[in-house]
């Protein structure tokens, strides 16, 4: 399937070229815009870019797959990062991983068969003085308990189902 | 000591500094305007006096930075770039900044851009902030509208503008030239220096890269004058500093004072001493590349050189603070595996070393560790420290090597056990 931006996106890549004096620099915030319309970097979405910024495809890869947050898959509706680095596993980081794994029967890396979670563990998250911290889908909760945390998904899996 | 509240406010007189309001009222771009009374090359002067120097963990001196830049050459762009890639683990002042105060952060920048002369600026900040990158656009949109960004910047002959650029969570795009690679739309592999950013940078222009809490300090260099500046501070090292402190304390978060606030004190008296008050362990003074230090070690003052002294790094001067109880293999395979995880790959020592310390530290931790495994270890981080063209693998090699020599016996234990001695965490 050939993918194409809506008129909106392309205003706003437009808008983005001119911050650059190469189109090349223009890549990762229209790779994010990519993302963010189509769900994930699929081939297609990785082809689109290419073509809108008339860059080579392997150039488009090469960037692409080099960043975490560049996602060649696609995520559940709610996706749930999880610190596991020094400081939030000395706040008990792996308590809130085991209440992931038991409350959404699924490990690291993994998308709930109603593809409503998707769990990750991902390096610090610059909220160490007020951790254990995670992110949904980008926004942050920090001093978590499992108890929190459960009730956290309780309400998402409310609104992901309402 | 007491604590000032110059970077950790959050209020001025004329309410949020969030908005551009708000810092106006609140006394907001006083600095600059005297900065734009000054010639260009006074006002890197004046920042050299400050003694400033930069808080992004390397410390050196802003002023002198700014000065290697050459005069311009009518060829095109000159840079600024502002690290806001927060990353190091146990580091969490610039998100302050950047989400409470982010009108002082652009205050700075234009600042800088006058002393240096540079034309254009991105700030480059970590993709996880997502509402940060959001909110600071439109403070740049807000800060473009009044005359403070853009060309003729307060009337002045002097054109300047500043974006937001995201990262996209690579650890090693907080190193300044795998920074500048990815602005250009590249995978975030440093590059060799010579040639430096100040020369040759961001598209092969002139370039000067601050961190965040750097610039958001150069209004106050100006607002204070130079020798009331350098006066908060303590030895070489002028003005305010933030700290952050994680771990087992009983109030974690961030504290601001004079630099040179002794580190004992900043736990036992104002982070209130050790979770459940246990007895200290150990404590990481400044991100997790920083050489531990032992409970005997922290009675010093938290400037650059005098945690050098001791042995290890102020770096960004986020301390981890470990109570006893905790696996010290634990902690050195989580520090060890982030740099596996985040090293770039084109130097081998460090992507194969970074590897083959997590996968010994995780064999340890899992109960088949071999005694010869720690000289393994120690030998690792020699082949791996100075040997690669960015300081990512000396990052991973100084902790590791550290927590091995100074936990020895526990280490020792841990592998003729098969499990931890500890109860962790």
């Amino acid at each position: 399937m050939v993918l194409e931006f809506t008129p909106e996106a392309q205003a706003r890549i437009r808008e983005i070229v001119l911050r650059y004096p190469t189109r090349e620099a223009a890549l990762i915030p229209v790779l994010y815009l990519a993302q963010d319309e189509f769900g994930s970097l699929s081939t297609e979405a990785m082809e689109l870019v290419a073509r809108q910024l008339e860059l080579p495809l392997a150039r488009v890869l090469g960037t692409a797959t080099f960043y975490t947050m560049l996602r060649k898959q696609p995520v559940g509706r709610f996706h749930l990062e999880v610190c596991r680095n020094v400081s939030c596993y000395l706040r008990g980081s792996d308590g809130l991983l085991e209440t992931l794994t038991r409350v959404l029967g699924i490990a690291p890396g993994e998308t709930t068969g109603d593809g409503l979670f998707t769990l990750d563990t991902v390096e610090c998250l610059a909220a160490c003085g007020s951790g254990p911290a995670l992110q949904v889908n980008g926004e942050f909760h920090e001093n978590m308990t499992p108890a929190a945390l459960e009730q956290l998904i309780a309400r998402l899996r409310e609104d992901g189902t309402a | 000591m007491n604590a000032t509240n110059h970077l950790l406010r959050t209020a001025g007189a004329g309410g949020d500094l969030a908005s551009l309001a708000g810092y106006r009222a609140g006394g907001g771009f006083k600095g600059l305007r005297k900065a734009l009374l000054m010639s260009p090359g006074d006002a890197v002067e004046t920042v050299k006096k400050a003694s400033l120097r930069g808080r992004g963990g390397a410390g050196f001196p802003a002023g002198m930075k700014w000065s290697f830049v050459p005069p311009p050459d009518g060829a095109g762009d000159r840079y600024l770039v502002v690290n806001a890639d927060e990353g190091e683990p146990g580091t969490f002042k610039d998100r302050h900044i950047l989400s409470r105060d982010p009108f002082r952060l652009i205050e700075g920048c234009v600042i800088a851009a006058w002393a240096a002369r540079l034309t254009r600026g991105f700030i480059y900040v970590r993709g996880e902030f997502r509402q940060i990158i959001r909110d600071l656009e439109r403070a740049l949109e807000a800060a473009r509208r009044a005359g403070y960004l853009g060309s003729r910047v307060l009337g002045k002959d002097f054109s300047f503008d500043l974006h937001v650029h995201p990262g996209a969570g690579a650890y090693i795009c907080g190193e300044e030239s795998a920074l500048l690679e990815s602005i250009e739309g590249k995978p975030g592999r440093p590059r060799l220096k010579p040639p430096f950013p100040a020369v040759r940078g961001l598209f092969g222009r002139p370039t000067v890269i601050n961190n965040v809490e750097t610039l958001a300090l150069v209004p106050l260099v100006f607002e204070l004058g130079p020798e009331a500046f350098l006066g908060l501070g303590a030895e070489r090292d002028g003005g305010p500093k933030l700290y952050g402190v994680s771990g087992h304390v009983k109030r974690p978060g961030l504290y601001e004072f004079p630099m040179g606030k002794n580190l004992r004190e900043l736990i036992y008296e104002d982070c209130g001493g050790i979770l459940g008050d246990r007895a200290l362990k150990g404590v990481i003074p400044g991100g997790s590349s920083c050489p531990i230090l032992l409970p005997g070690e922290i009675d010093l003052p938290l400037t650059f050189d005098s945690v050098a002294r001791a042995g290890s790094m102020m770096g960004t001067a986020g301390a981890i603070v470990i109570a006893e109880g905790t696996c010290m293999v634990q902690v050195a395979l989580r520090i060890a595996r982030f740099y596996a995880h985040e090293s770039c790959g084109q130097c081998t020592p460090c992507r194969e070393g970074c590897g083959w310390m997590a996968r010994t530290l995780a064999r340890i931790e899992a109960g088949s560790g071999q005694p010869e495994h720690l000289d393994l270890l120690l030998e690792l981080c020699d082949q791996i420290q100075g040997h690669t063209i960015c300081a990512l693998g000396d990052a991973a090699a100084m902790p590791v090597r550290a927590l091995v020599k100074k936990y020895r016996e526990e280490f020792i234990r841990h592998i003729a056990e098969g499990r931890c001695p500890a109860a962790s965490p």
